[in-house]
């Protein structure tokens, strides 16, 4: 197994964000989106896997070893993730490869520009002046220098139009093939449709049994979610996106 | 010190100025006349205590130790006051007790240790008063601004750390920045000195009746002094909030909302 949760509970003071998960992921090269409303813990169970969260209480195991016994920059080198925001730090794209990996060569760059269909002249293009399409693949070209065995995708496409998001589900899909275990977030169904080889469906911080998880597939309200969108934004922190 | 004497009377006829302030609340209902009683009050009721403890410190018959405890309860008490006014910065009170510590003994051991001023009390009482004074703003500014330069910025160090750097890397820029908008405020203050205003001891000097350009040349080392020591508090609280933000397995923690 890739990734195993064990009675996993995270808690956030008086929140609780999961709440006894237990789940597995296979290893190899597949999509697995984890699918829930906002606030349902997607994103939660997401950062577990590279640690940017630890559980409060239960295990989470990578490759079958406790997280916490794991040097936790090594397992992030190995565990990439691309954000729901595009995150381009100061400076060219050529920048960002270098607070990748300080002695990246310009052939292993220009290789990643390609692997995320950008052009090779985006090196020298401010990273912050890129629409936000080709920011989020920039992101994802930064990750994939490091040499990650795994991609972690928190909603990536969720600031994106629909041309930028069919992109770089392409892109999800590719590595895929190419034999990376992909976990993609998401509250989107028609997108987990798309990609998903397979699916965890939290409820409320909780993985959804047969009933539930029919239940949030037929109802699922875009409207509703909209809504619950909005306001996990306006309260700010990276709380929100569950 | 004749010209700069304020006798009894002329305090009282100060106190126009704050029947102005209370007349124009008044008018234009701000609603702010009881505030400003009590502020009155409570820095007349203030100064008076402190200038009657002083009259004992700086008396030369003491000892010299007297001052150097009075220097020690005001960085204790300036501490106590940035907790309370910076409660969202995690440990702030210890952390603003050794950046105020910090930065008065270097500041103090340069002031005294070379001679730019006597280590006498009439000199450590109101040099370290106005060192810690400085330095308290800028604790506070600093504290607040790492707080929220990490609170607005999660996503951008959260990336860093998913990219495999450890949390002394990832939070490099955010607390360069945090340092740089901390400390420009006193260079500011320290290019605009003259030309804006009057400074507190060049105004007190020049009232005493002192020369001008003594006056200056005491101003001078006293920015120059306020200015050191509000780079070195900045660099410790700023450095230690940061440490604090983190886990030791380079964890980004949650930040109370208030700080954002």
């Amino acid at each position: 197994m890739l990734f195993e949760f064990d009675d996993v509970v995270v808690r956030f003071g008086d929140d609780v964000a999961l709440d006894h998960v237990t789940a597995a992921v296979p290893d190899g090269g597949s999509v697995t989106c984890l699918l829930g409303a906002s606030g349902s813990g997607k994103s939660t169970l997401l950062r577990l896997c590279n640690r940017l969260e630890v559980p409060t209480s239960g295990q989470v195991r990578f490759r079958g070893q406790p997280l916490d016994e794991l040097d936790p920059l090594a397992l992030r080198r190995t565990v990439g993730m691309v954000f729901q925001r595009p995150t381009p730090f100061p400076g060219t794209v050529r920048d960002n490869f270098l607070v990748a990996v300080p002695d990246a060569t310009e052939a292993q760059m220009r290789d990643m520009l390609d692997r995320v269909r950008l052009p090779e002249a985006f090196l020298d293009r401010e990273a912050d002046s890129l629409s936000g399409g080709e920011q989020q693949r920039g992101s994802l070209a930064r990750t994939l220098i490091t040499g990650p065995e795994v991609l972690l995708m928190d909603e990536p496409t969720s600031a994106l139009d629909p041309a930028a998001t069919k992109a770089l589900e392409e892109l999800g899909r590719e590595l895929a093939e190419a034999g990376m275990p992909v976990l993609w977030v998401t509250h989107d169904l028609q997108q987990a449709d798309r990609i998903a080889d397979r699916r965890i469906v939290l409820v409320r911080g909780r993985v959804a049994d047969d009933h539930q998880r029919g239940h949030y597939l037929a109802s699922e309200d875009a409207d509703h979610e909209h809504d619950r969108q909005q306001q996990d934004e306006q309260e700010g922190t990276g709380r929100g996106a569950g | 010190m004749e010209q700069g004497d304020v006798g009894w009377w002329g305090l009282a006829a100060s106190l126009i100025l704050v029947a102005i302030t209370i007349a124009i609340s008044a008018w234009r209902r701000l609603g702010l006349e009881r505030d400003v009683l009590l502020a009155t009050g409570r820095a007349l009721v203030q100064l008076l205590a402190v200038g009657y403890v002083l009259v004992v410190i700086i008396d030369p018959d003491q000892p010299v130790a007297y001052a150097w405890a009075w220097l020690v309860f005001m960085v204790v008490f300036a501490a106590w006051t940035v907790s309370r006014r910076a409660p969202e910065v995690p440990g702030v009170l210890p952390l603003a007790l050794a950046s105020l510590g910090a930065s008065t003994a270097i500041t103090a051991a340069v002031i005294f240790g070379l001679g730019i001023f006597p280590a006498e009390a009439r000199a450590i009482v109101p040099v370290g008063g106005m060192m810690v004074g400085n330095a308290m703003t800028s604790t506070v500014l600093a504290g607040r601004r790492v707080v929220a330069e990490f609170s607005e910025k999660r996503h951008d160090v959260e990336a860093r750390l998913a990219l495999g750097q450890p949390w002394t890397e990832a939070s490099r820029p955010g607390l360069r920045s945090a340092l740089r908008a901390a400390m420009t405020q006193q260079i500011e203050t320290t290019k605009a000195v003259g030309l804006v205003f009057l400074p507190g001891a060049m105004t007190g000097l020049i009232l005493a009746g002192v020369d001008p350009v003594d006056a200056v040349r005491v101003q001078a080392a006293i920015m120059f002094l306020i200015l050191g020591a509000v780079a070195i508090n900045v660099v410790v609280i700023g450095t230690g909030v940061t440490r604090r933000l983190f886990t030791p397995d380079h964890r980004l923690v949650r930040i109370a909302r208030t700080a954002g």
